[in-house]
């Protein structure tokens, strides 16, 4: 068992408890926070993208080229993942992400 | 004009669920039209995740999203039903009572007008609409100097445009409208784009040539008054910033879905989502169903094969609605002459 830190778009910071297996976003959803994942976790939405703190960006297997195709629809800072793409492991015990803001 | 289109049922949204209801109301004799804002059918499938394999949908141990579509419009080819493409349903009314309903659905686009008895919703998520980047103050210059789609290129000769994306459209618009425009820069997060080869090769003379130019980055302002674009502020990576001087921009980042008008209908909402029973995915409005992922119910999955079956069920009430006077007989399509002849195999 473990945690992940999530800060809202309001800049409230949640903490979440993970499951191993689980998909950064589907614990996100799960615990209610606004976040979207309208294609289910497919990587073919970008709805679910996250600001991955700093310290724990080289902790994550880096984006593959399909994830990067997707970040190119939103607007991105290098910090930029999608949180679909991210799988949570006990590695991640921590793991600090920003909701990234939603377009109009 | 007073012309519009008189039908049984209209459904909103040609996607895996809405076609396959189609089928399951040409059974009982239920004619209907479909109406979709995409230029295409297949919903998210077609849209989204062509490609995809998906795994559970019952007898197909492995189908793509395009070819669950494929065959499904091979499945509903019997019943002839109409399309109405590229058009999104503006407003619904009802004009029946709720023992005999009747219903006034009209489209943007072109502003088709349909008159007719049951309404099924089987909009997914929503519509499909282009992705608004969150710059702040962008919507005081949408319509004016940022759009998100090009109608008419000859709105744009002697512009100093900005195209910002990296996928097919950014990058077709690029070599479009660089002819016409006094200058064109493309901008986009990194030095790779998902487009036709060709296009990314003909992008890169002009960039070469010194006809365009390419940045790499994000705009992280706009710059002008009175819904007039000077210029955009382009962030890169490395945090730096400068300005390009535009007097439009056309973001291109793919589309998203909305719920847009559906909440404007006087249906109950929860979530964004349509509340219905689970006897007849009838909506609060007698005569207006909800299927797919689209609706809410108490265990509600959202997967395409739950929305089959949420169209089954719909089909018989609205068999009620549309021949109030015919008793209905179930039927299995194995067995049944009569069912048979309307899918067109009876020996």
């Amino acid at each position: 068992m473990g945690v992940i830190h999530v800060t809202d778009r309001a800049g409230q910071r949640h903490t979440l408890e993970a499951v191993e297996g689980w998909r950064v976003m589907e614990i996100i959803r799960d615990w209610g926070l606004p976040i979207e994942g309208l294609c289910g976790g497919a990587c073919e939405c970008a709805t679910c993208h996250v600001f991955v703190a700093e310290d724990w960006l080289d902790k994550l297997y880096p984006p593959t080229e399909e994830e990067e195709d997707q970040l190119d629809t939103v607007v991105t800072k290098p910090s930029s993942r999608l949180s679909c793409q991210i799988i949570w492991t006990p590695d991640l015990d921590g793991l600090e992400v920003t909701l990234a803001p939603t377009g109009a | 004009m007073t012309d519009h289109i008189e039908t049984d049922v209209v459904i909103i949204g040609a996607g895996p669920v809405g076609l396959f209801a189609v089928f399951e109301l040409g059974l009982l004799d239920i004619k209907c039209h479909l109406i979709d804002i995409l230029p295409k059918v297949g919903g998210q499938c077609a849209e989204l995740y062509p490609e995809k394999p998906i795994y559970d949908i019952p007898g197909f141990p492995m189908v793509t999203g395009q070819g669950l579509v494929d065959n499904l419009m091979a499945q509903i080819e019997p019943f002839n039903p109409t399309f109405h493409l590229n058009e999104m349903v503006e407003s619904l009314e009802s004009i029946g009572t709720p023992e005999a309903p009747l219903f006034r659905v009209k489209t943007s686009e072109n502003g088709t007008t349909f008159i007719c008895k049951s309404v099924i919703i089987a909009a997914g998520g929503g519509s499909f609409q282009p992705k608004k980047p969150p710059i702040e103050r962008i919507e005081a210059y949408e319509g004016t100097s940022v759009f998100y789609a090009v109608r008419k290129m000859e709105m744009f000769r002697n512009k100093k445009i900005l195209i910002v994306g990296g996928g097919d459209s950014a990058l077709d618009w690029t070599v479009n409208l660089q002819p016409i425009a006094k200058r064109l820069t493309l901008l986009h997060r990194r030095d790779a784009f998902r487009a036709a080869p060709h296009t990314v090769e003909k992008m890169r003379s002009l960039v070469a040539s010194g006809d365009m130019d390419l940045h790499l980055g994000q705009v992280s302002a706009l710059k002008g008054d009175n819904h007039v674009l000077e210029g955009a502020v382009i962030r890169k990576d490395d945090g730096s910033e400068f300005t390009v001087d535009c007097d439009v921009m056309l973001p291109f980042f793919g589309l998203t879905m909305k719920l847009g008008p559906i909440a404007d209908w006087g249906l109950n909402l929860h979530e964004n989502l349509v509340p219905v029973d689970t006897e007849k995915f009838e909506t609060n409005v007698p005569g207006i169903f909800a299927i797919g992922d689209i609706n809410t119910y108490p265990g509600k999955l959202k997967l395409i094969l739950s929305g089959f079956h949420e169209g089954a069920l719909a089909a018989q009430r609205v068999h009620r609605y549309v021949y109030p006077e015919k008793k209905l007989l179930f039927q299995y399509t194995t067995s049944s002459t009569s069912l048979q002849k309307k899918l067109g195999v009876a020996a």
